[in-house]
């Protein structure tokens, strides 16, 4: 200590070092995002060794088909994928206004199909505008009756009565496989 | 008595410098920060997640059980799509039984709350998602989450 007149502190105060690594670590902490699992939920119908019949008014029936080179058909049209939502709802929602369309949403059926050789890229797709006509409807009607778009906001009646008004009625044919498939 | 001289004379010595032990950290931290991956098991299987809207969160870990559905990561066992279920590959036909043991394992209070989570490799066909829902029909599984990444907002 005597020496200090003649070898000055070469000393860089570093406690504030500390303080910085916590900051950082504090800060990556914060902003971490752990990627939250989210998809697509399904419930598959119940298993049946017979074949069901289902015997249908054609026009309560929305035909959606995907062949083996990810083509849309929709009501035996080609239809390019954006404008598939658009024609769900205006199909679901048709209130018998149009012969061609569905009575009501109760009794509308969407039939989906694909082929074995469909990728499943397109398809999920399609089921995603599928589902989307059905919440897009839902929104809409809570927002006109309850005034809330976001279903998370309502109670239970509410919601039960929601799921009623727009009941989700999509039957899932097993794909065929023309396209050929591994 | 020699102790004590002893002890006199390092009192001479300079304390040692703490001044880098902020740089071990960080360079701990960096280690592991840059390490660190988050996953449950690894995929053996491409496993390129399509992009998805309507997408509902999964819910509670404990009910859920992950399949996953690919083209094998590594080429020479071929290209035909593949599933894996925790770090083996399964046949189609086994699915059924594998679900079904799974599920039994949980708590009885859970189980009917079991969930399928299917993350399918985008490139991969739909023919092979069937014959995984059959089976998964056919156990009585039907809860079933196709898994999406977050997509485009419309």
């Amino acid at each position: 200590m005597a020496k200090g007149k003649t070898r000055p502190s070469t000393t860089i105060n570093a406690s504030s070092m500390a303080d910085i690594a916590f900051l950082l670590l504090i800060f990556f902490l914060v902003a971490t995002k752990i990627e939250v699992d989210k998809g697509i939920s399904v419930t598959l119908p119940e298993w049946t060794e017979e074949k069901v019949e289902i015997d249908l008014p054609p026009h309560n029936v929305f035909l959606v088909l995907i062949n083996s080179r990810d083509q849309l058909l929709v009501e035996n049209e080609l239809c390019p994928l954006e404008e598939l939502r658009e024609r769900t709802v205006k199909f679901i929602d048709n209130h018998g206004r149009d012969a061609n369309l569905s009575d009501s949403p109760e009794k509308a059926v969407v039939s989906f199909k694909a082929d074995r050789g469909t990728s499943y890229e397109r398809y999920i797709q399609v089921y995603n505008e599928l589902k989307g006509a059905y919440n897009d409807l839902r929104k809409g009607y809570a927002m006109r009756t309850y005034g809330k778009s976001n279903m998370e906001l309502l109670d239970s009646i509410q919601r039960r009565d929601i799921l009623d008004t727009y009941p989700w009625r999509l039957s899932e044919a097993e794909p065929t496989s023309f396209g050929g498939s591994n | 008595m020699a102790a004590s001289f002893k002890s006199k004379r390092a009192k001479a010595k300079p304390a040692i410098s703490t001044a880098s032990l902020p740089d071990i950290i960080f360079i701990l931290l960096f280690f592991f920060m840059v390490v660190t991956v988050i996953r449950e098991l690894t995929p053996m299987v491409k496993n390129a997640l399509p992009e998805a809207t309507e997408v509902d969160p999964l819910g509670k870990k404990s009910t859920i059980i992950h399949i996953m559905i690919g083209a094998p990561e590594d080429p020479s066992l071929g290209t035909s799509d593949r599933i894996q279920i925790d770090d083996a590959f399964i046949e189609p036909e086994q699915v059924g039984i594998i679900v079904r043991e799974k599920i039994v394992a949980m708590l009885p209070e859970e189980q009917p709350f079991a969930k399928v989570n299917i993350k399918e490799d985008i490139k991969s066909q739909v023919g092979i998602l069937t014959d995984v829902k059959q089976e998964l029909r056919k156990v009585n599984a039907r809860r079933v989450v196709y898994a999406t990444r977050p997509g485009r907002v419309e």
